[in-house]
């Protein structure tokens, strides 16, 4: 790491912001990289990161803030512009053409040719010797780039990134579609490639994998840096992990009912269930009035469990009961008729008709209520709309609105109103204030505090754990795909769920780094 | 609990009332970027193109029979065009109308079906036409969305194998319906309006209806605006997405019975090329290849502009073929027109995708987004692409 202490900053980002309609998703970002790092951002989904990158590799343009590229100030108007400076981005869906073949695409805009003549043998020779130099001389330059695995197509985007001569390379998540081996091989690379001075940009949820390939790290949070320059193996994973999940700001959590509502049947029963690949054997039911939290990192299968619970997807095992009554497993349609609703973690992909209006997006789960002999009472419809909108102060209250340009809090009640509307009696929340802004987020909480109150049984789904804890009875523990612990909300800290956390990692048997054999290789 | 509701709701949000979030900014859309605005903009363009008529053709323009000519030919695509509107609304494409109604009107005009008509009545022929319609679009339906196939593919499918069927059937001949009744209602008017308008007429309104004020039709828009968040709504999309096959396999029977009345035949090269004239219709009538947005109205207007183009060529006496010319120009220019005078409601760009440069489109030194977006299909509004809508 000292090596890295000499370097000039390669780049520097100074008060990045970049607000999208409804969304601030970067805040005054802060980043600088040095040649010859590798610098790991970190942080939870929604935190910026990927809007980061972007704005990095010119495909958005920020709206405030300062890019110093090697001492000179830069706009990074276009994708091209970024590169001709040298910056390559590996992103995490692979930019690849499957159809051509890997000099095709290493190659891809800049074909070696004559006279408009591409010359191939050209290419493959020249694409030949970046794969060995990027330790992977058995890639054939003529194979087609879909029938390669999922670390070879990466080589080749490593191998394109090189041959633009690049200085700097963000790599988003490069590991999540490797297997333990591959990585070791990845990271021999990333470790060649600082040596010759390109600094790497790492992105990845792994954090031991971090501490084994990082020299610095910088952490987003609610599109923000909360840390840079922490040195990666001095840091304590615990102070990372509190970085990326401890609550900002202090928020109102709406007082817990004074009576524990043990004396009513559960409403929700889930017994055994388990996905293949993601969780397994997770059991819990839930009172009517009583709101269950589901702690862990991302990755845990938190958001797994809360869909399949759901039926958006087929449980492999185990069983879901509402009110005693079993429901079939993958009928998202059966579990709303049986009065269970969710509010899913992407709002925009998942639950909102973005370009119509409010109204229709909050009464479409209800449409059978308003509907004489299939006519639509359409009246009525709005008026009930309009009711939901005014109790859950939706702003602006204009139903005939297009839900796209509500803000993240507003949109979050448009999804609630929606279920409220519905009447359901199980609500499963999977990051129920994501992209919701501080003020609006006491909002959601009162008013998901409140549906308990009136019988609701409800799930809440959070990667921030104070926010399960300010506003769950009862906390859940995920890790790695199995339910390590189950507390009482009030019993529990954020430290001790952290602890379980990692805990229950370990025992998980995820690998544990060899970090000290490849120590020298970077120190 | 539904009475209870309103009231403690009120208390909660008044005690926590914090301001709003951002994201207040005005709607975006453009000057006719609504519904309204759009046929709007369909009528102004019919108007000119009537201007264009009666000053090269005056008279001849103006005539009634020619108007009424123009709405005769209009009308049986019109008919497929409605079905096709609720298809392409709910995010898929039905190539085989005009396959589906050639069979149609193959089966409802074989020797059995016209004995058994004799015998009975003439609806049986019109039984017959609409049933089979409804089960081609049946097995479309379930090939699609439980097959999992693309619509483009099985309904390619289907628009093959049903002319073959209809071919098998017909024994390649021509059949001639002999039921006078059938073919004098059907060539007939009511005053002095065409029978056959009066059907385009009553299945646009029974159309309009369904799609406007009805649960299927909220639920075609949703499933083809986003089908995923209309699963997780509770919608099941399978079983709708095959009724808008069916809906559209019933228009097809519809058209057949129609151009049997019109022809006084039943053949399997009946309603060749419908399915484009009828896809062009939609398109020009603003609704959105890509699903989630479309009006009746607008597709009404889109299938006569397209005959009244027809119409003003023959009668200037320009070639069929200069009209095809046209009618490719006039397709592209309707779309081009659309986005612009509706431009924020129709540039589907999200945060997050809009900007994605994939590396193909870095390399090839177009901006983000073009590549998608400069696809050379007329029918794909807001740079999506077309044509193989997911299932």
């Amino acid at each position: 790491m000292s090596s890295t202490q000499g370097h000039a900053p390669l780049l520097e980002m100074h008060g990045i912001v970049k607000t999208f309609p409804g969304v601030r998703a970067l805040d005054g970002v802060d980043l600088d990289v040095r040649a010859g790092e590798v610098h790991c951002l970190l942080g939870q989904n929604g935190a910026g990161k990927s809007t980061l990158i972007k704005v990095l590799a010119g495909a958005h343009q920020p709206d405030g803030g300062r890019i110093t590229w090697r001492g000179e100030e830069v706009t990074l108007g276009s994708p091209q512009a970024a590169m001709s400076l040298g910056i390559a981005t590996i992103y995490q869906e692979l930019d690849l053409v499957s159809g051509l073949t890997v000099a095709d695409n290493i190659f891809l805009g800049r074909e070696p040719a004559r006279f408009g003549i591409t010359r191939a043998a050209v290419a493959n020779a020249a694409a030949s010797r970046l794969l060995t130099r990027l330790g992977h001389p058995e890639i054939r330059p003529t194979a087609e780039v879909g029938s390669l695995s999922a670390a070879a197509q990466q080589m080749v985007s490593m191998a394109r990134a090189l041959s633009q001569d690049a200085r700097l390379i963000v790599m988003d998540e490069p590991s999540a579609v490797l297997d333990n081996e591959e990585v070791e091989r990845l990271f021999a690379v990333v470790r060649d490639l600082t040596a010759s001075d390109v600094a790497v940009v790492y992105i990845s949820h792994r954090l031991e994998e971090i501490r084994q390939i990082g020299d610095r790290i910088t952490v987003l949070k609610d599109g923000a840096t909360v840390a840079t320059g922490l040195p990666t193996r001095e840091t304590p994973t615990r102070e990372v992990i509190t970085l990326m999940t401890g609550r900002a700001i202090e928020y109102v959590f709406p007082e817990r009912r004074a009576r524990a509502a043990s004396d009513q049947a559960p409403l929700l029963e889930v017994q055994g269930l388990s996905l293949r690949g993601s969780f397994s054997d997770v059991s819990f039911s839930v009172r009517p009035g009583e709101i269950v939290g589901l702690a862990g990192l991302v990755g845990a299968g938190r958001s797994e469990i809360l869909e399949t619970v759901f039926g958006a997807r087929r449980a492999t095992t185990g069983t879901v009961r509402v009110g005693g009554k079993r429901l079939r497993t993958g009928d998202v349609g059966g579990a709303v008729a049986a009065g269970v609703g969710l509010a899913p973690e992407e709002r925009k992909s998942q639950a909102l008709l973005l370009g119509d209006s409010v109204y229709r997006n909050i009464s479409i789960s209800s449409l059978a209520r308003f509907a004489r002999g299939g006519f639509l009472a359409r009246g009525s419809e709005r008026a009930a709309a309009s009711e939901q909108v005014r109790s859950l102060d939706v702003r602006p209250a204009d139903v005939d609105r297009e839900v796209r340009t509500l803000s993240g809090g507003n949109q979050q009640k448009v999804v609630l109103a929606r279920w409220l509307l519905r009447e359901c009696r199980v609500l499963l929340l999977d990051e129920p204030t994501r992209g919701v802004d501080v003020g609006a987020r006491s909002e959601i909480y009162a008013l998901v505090r409140d549906l308990a109150d009136r019988g609701v049984a409800v799930v809440v789904v959070s990667s921030e754990i104070p926010e399960v804890l300010g506003l769950a009875d009862r906390v859940l523990v995920v890790a790695d795909g199995a339910v390590v612990a189950e507390e009482r909300a009030d019993a529990l800290d954020e430290h001790r769920v952290l602890d379980l956390v990692m805990e229950g990692t370990a025992h998980q048997g995820v690998p544990v780094p060899a970090t000290t054999q490849h120590e020298g290789d970077v120190a | 609990m539904s009475s209870s509701t309103t009231a403690t709701t009120g208390e909660v949000t008044g005690g926590s009332a914090a301001p709003a979030g951002r994201g207040r900014e005005p709607r975006g859309p453009g000057l006719m970027a609504g519904p309204v605005g759009r046929n709007l903009g369909l009528v102004v363009a019919l108007v000119i193109l009537c201007v264009v008529g009666l000053i090269t053709a005056g008279d001849r323009f103006a005539d009634v029979d020619n108007v009424l000519t123009i709405l005769r030919g209009a009308s049986i695509v019109g008919v497929v065009s409605i079905g096709m509107t609720f298809v392409i609304i709910g995010g898929g494409i039905d190539l085989s109308v005009g396959a589906i109604a050639a069979l149609s009107s193959v089966w409802a005009t074989t020797l059995a079906t016209q004995q058994l008509a004799e015998d009975v009545h003439w609806i049986v022929m019109v039984v017959t036409a609409l049933v089979v319609g409804a089960v081609a679009g049946l097995v479309n339906g379930v090939v699609i969305a439980y097959g999992k196939l693309a619509a483009f593919i099985a309904t390619l499918a289907m628009l093959t194998a049903a002319r073959g069927l209809a071919e098998i059937l017909a024994n390649r001949r021509t059949q001639i319906v002999r039921d006078s009744d059938f073919l004098d209602f059907f060539s007939g008017d009511v005053l002095g309006v065409p029978t056959l308008v009066i059907i385009f007429a009553l299945v646009s309104v029974a159309g309009w209806v369904l799609l406007n004020r009805t649960t299927f039709g909220r639920r075609t828009f949703a499933v083809g605006g986003n089908a995923e968040a209309a699963r997780l709504a509770g919608i099941r999309v399978q079983r709708h997405t095959v009724k808008l096959y069916v809906l559209s396999g019933i228009t097809c029977g519809i058209a057949a019975v129609m151009i049997m009345g019109r022809t006084t035949t039943g053949s399997s090269t009946h309603g060749t090329l419908w399915e484009l004239e009828a896809i062009a219709a939609v398109v020009i009538g603003g609704t959105l290849l890509i699903g989630g947005r479309g009006t009746i109205v607008g597709t009404v207007l889109g299938v006569i502009i397209f005959f009244t183009l027809g119409n003003v060529f023959t009668l200037n006496d320009l070639s069929s073929s200069a009209q095809a010319v046209a009618r490719g120009i006039i397709i592209v220019a309707a779309v081009l027109l659309q986005q612009r005078l509706a431009t924020g409601s129709f540039t589907f760009r999200r945060p997050g995708d809009g900007g994605s440069p994939t590396g193909a489109a870095v390399a090839q030194g177009s901006p983000a987004g073009a590549v998608s977006g400069g696809t050379s299909d007329p029918g794909g509004p807001g740079g999506a692409r077309p044509g193989l809508p997911p299932t």
